[in-house]
């Protein structure tokens, strides 16, 4: 992997962005044994406004540990994609709720409707955020689905856990038509590996 | 090419990775030490501290308060400490400014204690959700009249861990309140760490009196400076007081005993400042432009410096843990070896001047400041190097 990898879960306060990330890097820094920083802004934001969750992940320890030059943003608001967008590298995946994200910055993004899924199958709006981890690990190599698994349960009340669990499984089988991408993706990347700031 | 100096030998039995955030190993680090009373009144963004407290704390036997103000937070603490048990609280700017009365009482009637200030925007309510450097001048000189005073600087999460411990391991040592500075930015953000498992962390506890009852001197003139302490109900009867006191504990107006005092309580920390000065040093060897920094900057500073380094510039970074007494020695060294020394803070100029103060025109110190609740970016402080070369 590249020596920093920067990824950036976005949207607005409830919908449980923080929590994914927490979800995420746990997976990643305790189950996959990479080096993770993870850094969230709150305040105001935590009352409907933006919110986000930032990812470090490394080989290396970590030094500055907020993003800047994001690898994979994941936008559930029109705002938040509008908000991070230019943060994307050029190479980045871009994974968006097009239950909300209706006006989608490139053509290759990797577009569901995360919340859609999450109140049509599960039964619950409040699983959207790991129905979007589902399809982030099926469409990414950052982490995989034992991983998050793993992850997930250490971090939600026990009876949670069955709605959660489903709610990863329909994200993956949502991202499976995007699945390729994220192939092409890393051979893109693998000639990059400088740092850049 | 990394030359990174694990400066703080505490840990040696790494046992378990858990993904916690700052405010979490502090927690952690402050019961490894062996704290066990912990009062506090909860702030942002310092909050997490205590509530962590609250949890861990009452499980191995310890004492939790949550008090009316952070004056009586310290009070307590001081007290709790005086009766033999490590302790601590933890606040904001706002409580940390309540608690400066309190803090000089310690510093006078040297009770070991530790006081973490998780920076945040100021003055008064500021911003409270924001980063920022601005207390580093309170935590030295909040409290009125000549005290010492230890204060650290952390800047990851592991540091949170491993600087908690080593404040508690000093404030035992040199029967001193030890402030440790964080910030909103590394108090929140969540890293994975090695904790150690308890007998992997090496912890000092206070030396106590040995002496018949009769024979003890709680403020005794001894060569290191540091009296044994005797704990309240150990039968050694002495008396505690914030008047200049002499030896025996009781306010004194002699000359003599007053200088004594003031020497005793200045020589404890300064005659033990190698043992006091922590840094860490990146890249320095053969630069001549070297980052000076501390705290969630240090962070921005090292990969500014690597990404300089990328660039063909030879640029080092003096990661200041120990902010005072100030690290004098490992200063003066970058500063001799440098043409310049670039400080950047999330305040308008307070380590700054420190360093320029120990700058015998050997370098140009520029400085680099932002207070608009952000954190300074590796693009600045890299852009600031672009100016210098």
């Amino acid at each position: 992997m590249a020596e920093r990898y920067e990824i950036l879960l976005s949207g607005f306060g409830g919908q449980g962005l923080i929590l994914a990330g927490i979800v995420l890097a746990e997976a990643i820094g305790i189950y996959e044994g990479k080096y993770v920083a993870q850094t969230q802004s709150y305040g105001p934001e935590a009352r409907g406004g933006r919110s986000r969750a930032g990812i470090v992940v490394s080989d290396q320890p970590i030094d500055y540990p907020k993003t800047n030059s994001i690898d994979l943003l994941l936008a559930m608001s029109q705002d938040a994609c509008d908000t991070y967008f230019t943060n994307l590298k050029p190479s980045g995946l871009l994974f968006v709720d097009s239950t909300f994200v209706k006006d989608v910055p490139v053509d290759d993004a990797i577009s569901i409707p995360f919340t859609e899924i999450a109140r049509k199958e599960i039964g619950s709006i409040m699983v959207a955020n790991i129905v979007a981890l589902g399809a982030i690990s099926r469409c990414s190599n950052i982490v995989t689905v034992e991983s998050l698994k793993k992850a997930l349960v250490t971090k939600i009340p026990r009876e949670t856990e069955d709605i959660n669990l489903r709610a990863l499984e329909a994200g993956i089988a949502a991202a499976g038509k995007f699945a390729h991408r994220y192939l092409i993706n890393s051979l893109q990347n693998a000639s990059k590996r400088k740092i850049s700031i | 090419m990394t030359e990174k100096e694990k400066v703080i030998p505490i840990k040696t039995n790494a046992a378990k990775e858990v993904l916690i955030h700052g405010n979490e190993a502090v927690v952690e680090g402050a019961i490894a030490a062996g704290c066990r009373f912990f009062a506090g009144y909860p702030i942002t963004p310092a909050t997490e501290i205590a509530e962590g407290m609250s949890i861990r704390l009452p499980k191995i036997g310890g004492t939790f308060i949550q008090m009316e103000d952070e004056m009586a937070s310290l009070g307590s603490v001081v007290g709790a400490s005086l009766a033999g048990v490590k302790a601590m609280t933890a606040t904001s700017g706002p409580g940390f400014s309540l608690m400066q009365e309190i803090l000089g009482y310690a510093c006078m009637i040297e009770v070991p204690c530790v006081v973490v200030d998780v920076m945040r925007g100021g003055p008064s309510t500021g911003l409270p959700t924001s980063p920022s450097q601005g207390d580093v001048m309170l935590a030295r000189w909040g409290s009125h009249g000549t005290h010492p005073i230890i204060v650290l600087a952390v800047s990851t999460v592991e540091d949170c861990f491993d600087v908690t411990v080593t404040a508690f391991n000093f404030s035992e040592k040199f029967r001193t309140p030890v402030i440790v500075l964080s910030d909103e930015i590394v108090a929140h953000t969540r890293e994975k760490v090695a904790l150690p498992s308890a007998d992997g962390v090496t912890i000092v506890n206070r030396i106590r009196p040995t002496v018949p009852a009769e024979w003890f001197q709680p403020y005794e003139n001894t060569p290191g400076g540091v009296p044994p302490m005797a704990i309240y109900g150990d039968g050694y009867r002495y008396h505690t007081t914030g008047l200049i006191h002499d030896s025996r504990g009781f306010p004194t107006d002699k000359k003599e005993e007053i200088k004594t005092f003031y020497e005793r309580i200045h020589k404890k920390i300064s005659q033990r400042f190698h043992e006091i000065q922590i840094v860490k040093n990146f890249f320095t060897e053969d630069a001549d432009i070297i980052i000076i920094a501390y705290g969630s900057v240090a962070r921005s500073s090292l990969l500014a410096a690597k990404t300089a380094r990328q660039n063909g510039l030879k640029v080092g970074l003096l990661q200041l843990v120990t902010l005072f007494p100030f690290p004098r020695k490992a200063v003066e060294t970058v500063l001799r070896q440098s043409r310049a020394v670039i400080v950047p803070e999330m305040n308008l100029g307070q380590i700054s001047r420190e360093v320029k103060r120990v700058n015998a025109k050997h370098s140009a110190v520029i400085t680099l400041n932002r207070v608009d609740s952000d954190l300074i970016t590796p693009k600045e402080i890299l852009a600031k190097i672009q100016e210098v070369v």
